[in-house]
């Protein structure tokens, strides 16, 4: 009984852990540990030396660098304009505001299909953007610019969300005293309030990557899907698929897995830096 | 576009005078930097706010790419769904294989989000309110489908229970299909909308504390009271957030959902697969008409949030330091 107690006193007084763990646990390896690990167990139906040929063969290289490569430039794109509609809706007023901070938003609610439809119509050589950029011998749909502009929208909301709360949390008295001994605004931006987003953006740009390294649904309409070319790397796990090449679909698989498990953690590690540099100030 | 300035100067010009802003903020260097640009009242500017063009410049470059990204692929879904006329609209819409996407996507979301609420539930009140090893670990699991590509989630079920797959054989002897089906669709879903309530509900319930709970434990209320008269209704209008987002995923996963599915018109077709096959076969206006249901349900969607974060901050919970 008193053994009972002081783990209770550790643990917490409140009722129930044992069944909340319990089916956390269960419900986590039934959906999620369960079925994940089944991937790695299908791929080892392959020899290492097979495995391989799977892995760097030149269509599936291609599709690494095209899917990590948009991702990263457009993971790129959202840091830069994300932080600056994080500080326009952080500092500024103006008409409308309230509504732009909540369409923010609309690419993690809008379905990406819909989402690769209406990019595709925007984009496409006969579009309401695609028909400024084709004079401009620009080629934005069915082409790496496509992929790069559906990552972009769906990666959108990350860094804003990310450096937003920074921003409104940030203290004014940092930039008073930079102001006080002379700096002009342009300092005071560059070495007072950009290295407090850092992490902060840093963690936005990881999210954003890390989200449209797998995305499928809204590049798969814009991008043309051309092999060696616009084909990302789920599309080519889509590919074996169909064409029953289970194995080879789950080597793949297993590559954006690894990247994925890698980048969770470097997310995790720039979460808690955030914080961090947060609970200083 | 008329642009007013950050907070301190819209108390500034709503109290008049130059002496507002230093009522407004704490008085000290700051009030020696005002005054060196304080002509008049109106053209007033602290030395921590940007200059009215830069202002301007700014916002219109945010305007700009959310406007090239966000808002004109919005209103082109919106164009092109009622380009022919609502009534075309209306008959896209209506068409028999549009309402039966439209149920089992109703289906499916109605299975899937209720059992990653129940999770959800369980592993907030598991982290939030428990100390033990191995928690964040258990956190980070949380978060894994987030990260893994919609596309091996619908792979999954099929390695699971495809013809080929672990159980395929077990499955097909009792003449249970699973993929390919209805049941791969739920699994699927339900598998990329795991982390969305959880989500919501942990940093939520850890900022809160345990005070509130303890207290009713004290005075003797059973676990079943302090979940239904303490902790539900503290946490409400945050699990009713998750609830929402968790809901719009799973009514509009696309990737997952269509690799399990067999593509059937009329009994595997969710919405946004429905959309997809219209969109191939070059039924362009059909395909949008549907889709801007789906637009409407992303709205609807954000505009819920909006109401919630209202809410949540009339709400007069007590929140506590975590």
């Amino acid at each position: 009984m008193r053994r009972l107690t002081q783990t209770r006193a550790r643990r917490g007084v409140l009722p129930g852990f044992g069944l909340s763990t319990g089916f956390t646990i269960f419900y986590l390896g039934l959906v999620v540990l369960i079925p994940l690990s089944t991937v790695v167990l299908r791929a080892s139906a392959l020899t290492w030396g097979e495995a391989l040929a799977v892995v760097t063969s030149p269509r599936a290289l291609a599709s690494y660098r095209i899917s990590f490569g948009a991702a990263t430039l457009a993971a790129a794109v959202n840091t830069a304009f994300g932080v600056l509609v994080a500080w326009v809706l952080a500092r500024y007023r103006f008409p409308g505001r309230a509504l732009v901070d909540a369409l923010v938003d609309l690419p993690f609610a809008l379905p990406t299909a819909v989402s690769g439809i209406a990019l595709c119509a925007v984009y496409s050589r006969n579009g309401w953007i695609g028909r400024w950029l084709e004079p401009l011998g620009v080629k934005a749909a069915y082409s790496g610019l496509g992929v790069v502009i559906a990552l972009t929208f769906i990666g959108l909301p990350f860094v804003v969300r990310t450096v937003q709360p920074v921003l409104e949390d940030a203290d004014r008295e940092l930039e008073e005293a930079a102001a006080v001994s002379g700096a002009t605004r342009g300092q005071t931006f560059l070495r007072v309030l950009l290295p407090t987003l850092v992490p902060a953006a840093l963690t936005g740009f990881a999210l954003a990557f890390a989200r449209a390294v797998g995305e499928y649904g809204s590049v798969v309409f814009i991008s043309g899907n051309m092999p060696m070319r616009t084909e990302i790397a789920p599309l080519l796990i889509m590919t074996k698929l169909e064409q029953f090449d289970y194995a080879g679909a789950t080597a793949i698989a297993t590559v954006l897995l690894v990247a994925s498990f890698l980048l969770l953690l470097a997310i995790n590690r720039l979460q808690a830096w955030t914080r961090a540099l947060a609970g200083q100030t | 576009m008329s642009l007013e300035a950050g907070p301190v100067t819209a108390a500034a010009s709503a109290g008049g005078t130059a002496v507002a802003p230093v009522a407004a903020r704490p008085p000290g260097g700051l009030s020696v930097v005002a005054t060196r640009c304080s002509a008049a009242p109106a053209g007033f500017r602290l030395a921590t706010e940007d200059p009215p063009w830069m202002r301007r410049l700014l916002v219109a470059g945010a305007l700009l790419f959310l406007g090239a990204f966000l808002l004109v692929p919005a209103a082109a879904v919106v164009f092109e769904a009622l380009r022919g006329g609502v009534e075309l609209w209306w008959k896209a819409v209506t068409e028999p294989d549009a309402l039966a996407a439209v149920r089992l996507t109703l289906l499916v979301a109605a299975i899937a989000v209720p059992l990653n609420t129940a999770f959800g539930l369980a592993a907030a009140w598991s982290i939030s309110r428990f100390r033990y090893r191995g928690k964040t670990v258990l956190l980070s699991l949380v978060d894994l489908p987030f990260g893994v590509s919609p596309v091996i989630a619908g792979m999954v079920t099929i390695l699971l229970f495809g013809a080929q797959g672990l159980l395929g054989p077990l499955l097909q002897a009792y003449g249970v299909k699973i993929a390919f089906a209805v049941p791969g669709i739920v699994l699927a879903t339900v598998f990329v909308t795991f982390p969305f309530v959880a989500r919501e509900l942990i940093p939520f319930m850890q900022a809160q504390g345990t005070e509130e709970e303890e207290a009713a434990l004290v005075m003797g209320a059973s676990g079943w009271q302090i979940l239904t008269r303490v902790t539900l209704p503290n946490v409400r209008w945050s699990l009713l957030y998750g609830v929402v987002l968790c809901n719009a995923r799973a009514m509009g996963e696309f990737g997952a959902v269509s690799v399990v599915s067999g593509h059937v018109r009329g009994l595997t077709n969710t919405i946004p697969l429905h959309v997809e096959i219209l969109y191939n076969e070059y039924a362009f206006r059909a395909a949008f008409a549907v889709a801007s249901l789906l637009l409407l349900l992303a709205l609807a969607t954000l505009l819920a949030k909006q109401i919630m974060e209202w809410k949540q901050r009339e709400d007069p919970v007590r929140m506590m330091e975590p």
